[in-house]
């Protein structure tokens, strides 16, 4: 294989597209959790929002809706993971554990009528800057406008949570919850909303993966990307900016990983594959190791519940 | 006008009515969904869950499932009560299903008692080392216990599959990713002729007499209840926390591991990609549904068996995927939880009265 810098900068571009709906995810998760919610449901949501979005892509011929109606899918499981954990005060990993196994189950039954369409091609942006600048071409360019947004978007998170009031709010209500309740805020509203907007990330990641990445519906197909976006915001200690760092080297991991297996290396396929799990294993002890460090970033009220007595 | 209270102590009796109350609600949601999906919603319920049942082989059957479940939530529920997120309980099936596996191919054409004590031993301790991993690395070096343990279940299943493709694939088997048929020596035997019931029934049933008696009647089940409800608490008391979490994961990785040495000696009679249809994930419901109790656990198992087959029943009858059994699943942890609210919280219904309208 000759130094090739033009296919370095695809191998970029790859990396880029497939750590989108980590990002996309784990950014969402990343408020739910700052409000002190700890929500498991990321990978049902995430299914659900894949198979709305193709559905209704299908259904209705037209990419907006179908990039809407995911997010509002994913809003609207998510709506259930909010009355119980908010209103019905269950625990957050059981109910969040329901909804990933719900989620599942459920876009399978809506997804058999959808299984084997081919999807319809996505418009990217500046095709022929991508093909006529070499190396920087297939970085910066020839994405979809979703790629664009989720590389935004965790500067657009980091502001909000910084520089904003609402997102002073937020990480308030997840530190400490009874004195932001004490202070005149609706804890329980402010946490509904961050739980909605995770389940709209969610959705909008789950549809990358069925319209863009792989354009078509497959059972299942979030492989486990849900859980990943979850260790992602541990890695990235709730800080938006880590997420894309974060997001990025799996995103590596998983391409090198393509290209290892299709250059043939005699390496078992199996244990490629297993190498974004046991690398997200192997970071989680490497963070995780200083306590100290994690204590300092982690919302205090993380997966507890709240209950204002009236 | 309705008015919520909180309790002040929670009554036995609605401890163990409301997961009846989820079940049903969990019917009537089901219903809906079929209804919705554009089926008469009293037959598919019926086939959900009456025709699966209705003859002796159906009976068999729901024990055939019930088992590895009761036997994963019993295990589990030992993390659970102690506030040790184990949910990779998959994993640690899968991977001692392998290791039992691997020791049933070693045995291959061995004859003697001996043989499937040995693999149901070795398959429990592969379990056991599994689930050791997480509970390692959250005592020691501080890591969340959800993540590694279901990172791991991708990892067990990756090396499944390279196993059964690769080295430990049946010579004769035309390159398909299975192992051999083990022998008759390292099979559970069945207890009925033309019945799948095997006698791993009993390993269920005196796990969960074990269980009990650990639980309620010995100091280390004391503690973990303890720890269960107030970490302070315990600390104050002096408990060893590292100690018991590497227990408890140690006890539930076992369970799980028995519950796949089970499913390869069992139903199986070999290795192959799909040992099992997520029962790791689907005995996490049942544990909740049982209220964490080795009995309740039991019927729990019973209830949630019947979601498996009754997905299997409504795929060929309503062509609906059989992904619809975990939307049941699914829903009985929601209402069960949900339902929970009524244990802490009083709801009263009062007259309108003047001064309020």
């Amino acid at each position: 294989m000759s130094f090739d810098l033009n296919f370095i900068g695809i191998l970029i571009g790859a990396i880029m597209a497939s750590s989108v709906p980590l990002i996309l995810a784990a950014s969402g998760e990343l408020i739910t959790e700052r409000s002190g919610v700890l929500n498991l449901g990321v990978e049902g949501m995430m299914i659900i929002g894949a198979i709305s979005g193709f559905a209704l892509m299908v259904i209705t011929d037209n990419l907006f809706f179908a990039v809407l109606g995911s997010m509002i899918s994913g809003l609207i499981i998510s709506i259930i993971f909010g009355v119980l954990t908010q209103s019905l005060l269950t625990n957050h990993v059981a109910t969040g554990l329901a909804l990933t196994i719900f989620g599942i189950g459920m876009s399978a039954m809506i997804g058999k009528n959808f299984v084997g369409i081919p999807g319809k091609e996505f418009p990217l942006l500046f095709v022929n800057l991508k093909e006529n600048i070499p190396f920087l071409g297939p970085i910066i360019f020839g994405h979809s406008v979703i790629l664009y947004f989720a590389f935004l978007l965790p500067f657009l998170t980091n502001y909000f949570l910084r520089k904003t009031k609402i997102g002073l709010i937020i990480r308030a209500v997840g530190d400490s919850p009874t004195s932001a309740s004490n202070q005149g805020i609706n804890v329980t509203l402010v946490r509904y909303s961050c739980i909605l907007y995770g389940g709209a990330m969610c959705g909008l990641a789950g549809a990358y993966l069925s319209l863009i990445y792989t354009p078509q519906w497959i059972e299942n197909m979030t492989g486990g990307r849900g859980w990943i976006a979850l260790a992602l915001v541990v890695f990235a200690t709730w800080s938006p900016i880590k997420v894309l760092i974060g997001a990025l080297i799996f995103g590596g991991i998983t391409i090198l990983q393509l290209h290892m297996q299709a250059v043939g290396l005699r390496i078992p396929v199996q244990l490629l594959s297993a190498l974004p799990y046991i690398m997200t294993i192997i970071v989680l002890v490497v963070i995780s190791r200083d306590s100290r460090k994690i204590k300092l970033n982690t919302p205090t009220s993380l997966g507890q519940i709240f209950y204002k007595e009236k | 006008m309705i008015k919520i209270e909180k309790r002040n102590d929670v009554s036995p009796s609605i401890y163990f009515l409301t997961p009846i109350l989820a079940i049903f609600l969990t019917l009537f949601g089901g219903g809906i969904i079929f209804y919705v999906l554009g089926f008469n919603p009293l037959e598919a319920l019926k086939f959900f869950f009456i025709t699966p049942i209705s003859d002796l082989y159906g009976f068999s059957e729901l024990l055939v499932k019930a088992t590895p479940l009761c036997l994963i939530a019993i295990g589990l529920s030992f993390c659970f009560k102690s506030n040790n997120w184990n949910i990779g309980a998959e994993g640690q099936l899968i991977f001692g299903g392998i290791v039992g596996g691997g020791v049933a191919l070693l045995f291959y054409g061995h004859d003697g008692f001996y043989v499937l004590p040995i693999i149901i031993l070795s398959g429990a301790i592969g379990g056991m080392i599994f689930a050791m991993i997480p509970a390692v690395l959250k005592t020691y070096l501080n890591t969340n216990e959800i993540l590694v343990s279901l990172m791991l279940v991708y990892v067990a299943k990756l090396l499944l599959d390279y196993l059964v493709v690769g080295p430990w694939s049946n010579p004769e088997g035309f390159n398909f990713p299975e192992t051999r048929q083990f022998s008759e020596s390292a099979r559970i035997p069945v207890l009925f002729d033309g019945l799948r019931i095997h006698a791993g029934i009993f390993i269920t049933l005196i796990t969960v007499f074990l269980s009990w008696l650990i639980l309620y009647k010995t100091y280390l089940g004391f503690q973990i209840k303890v720890s269960g409800l107030s970490l302070k608490t315990a600390k104050y008391a002096g408990y060893k926390g590292k100690t018991m979490i590497i227990i408890v994961f140690m006890i539930s990785g076992a369970c799980a591991g028995l519950a796949g040495v089970g499913e390869i000696t069992g139903p199986i009679g070999q290795l192959h990609r799909n040992i099992s249809p997520d029962y790791g994930f689907t005995a996490i419901i049942v544990a909740f549904l049982g209220r964490l109790n080795p009995v309740g656990i039991i019927f729990a198992s019973l209830i949630v068996a019947l979601t498996y087959l009754g997905a299997e029943t409504a795929q060929i009858f309503l062509q609906v995927p059989k992904y619809t059994g975990q939307v049941f699943q699914g829903m009985i942890l929601f209402f069960l939880l949900g339902s929970d609210y009524l244990l802490f919280f009083k709801i009263k219904f009062l007259g309108l009265k003047k001064n309020e309208l």
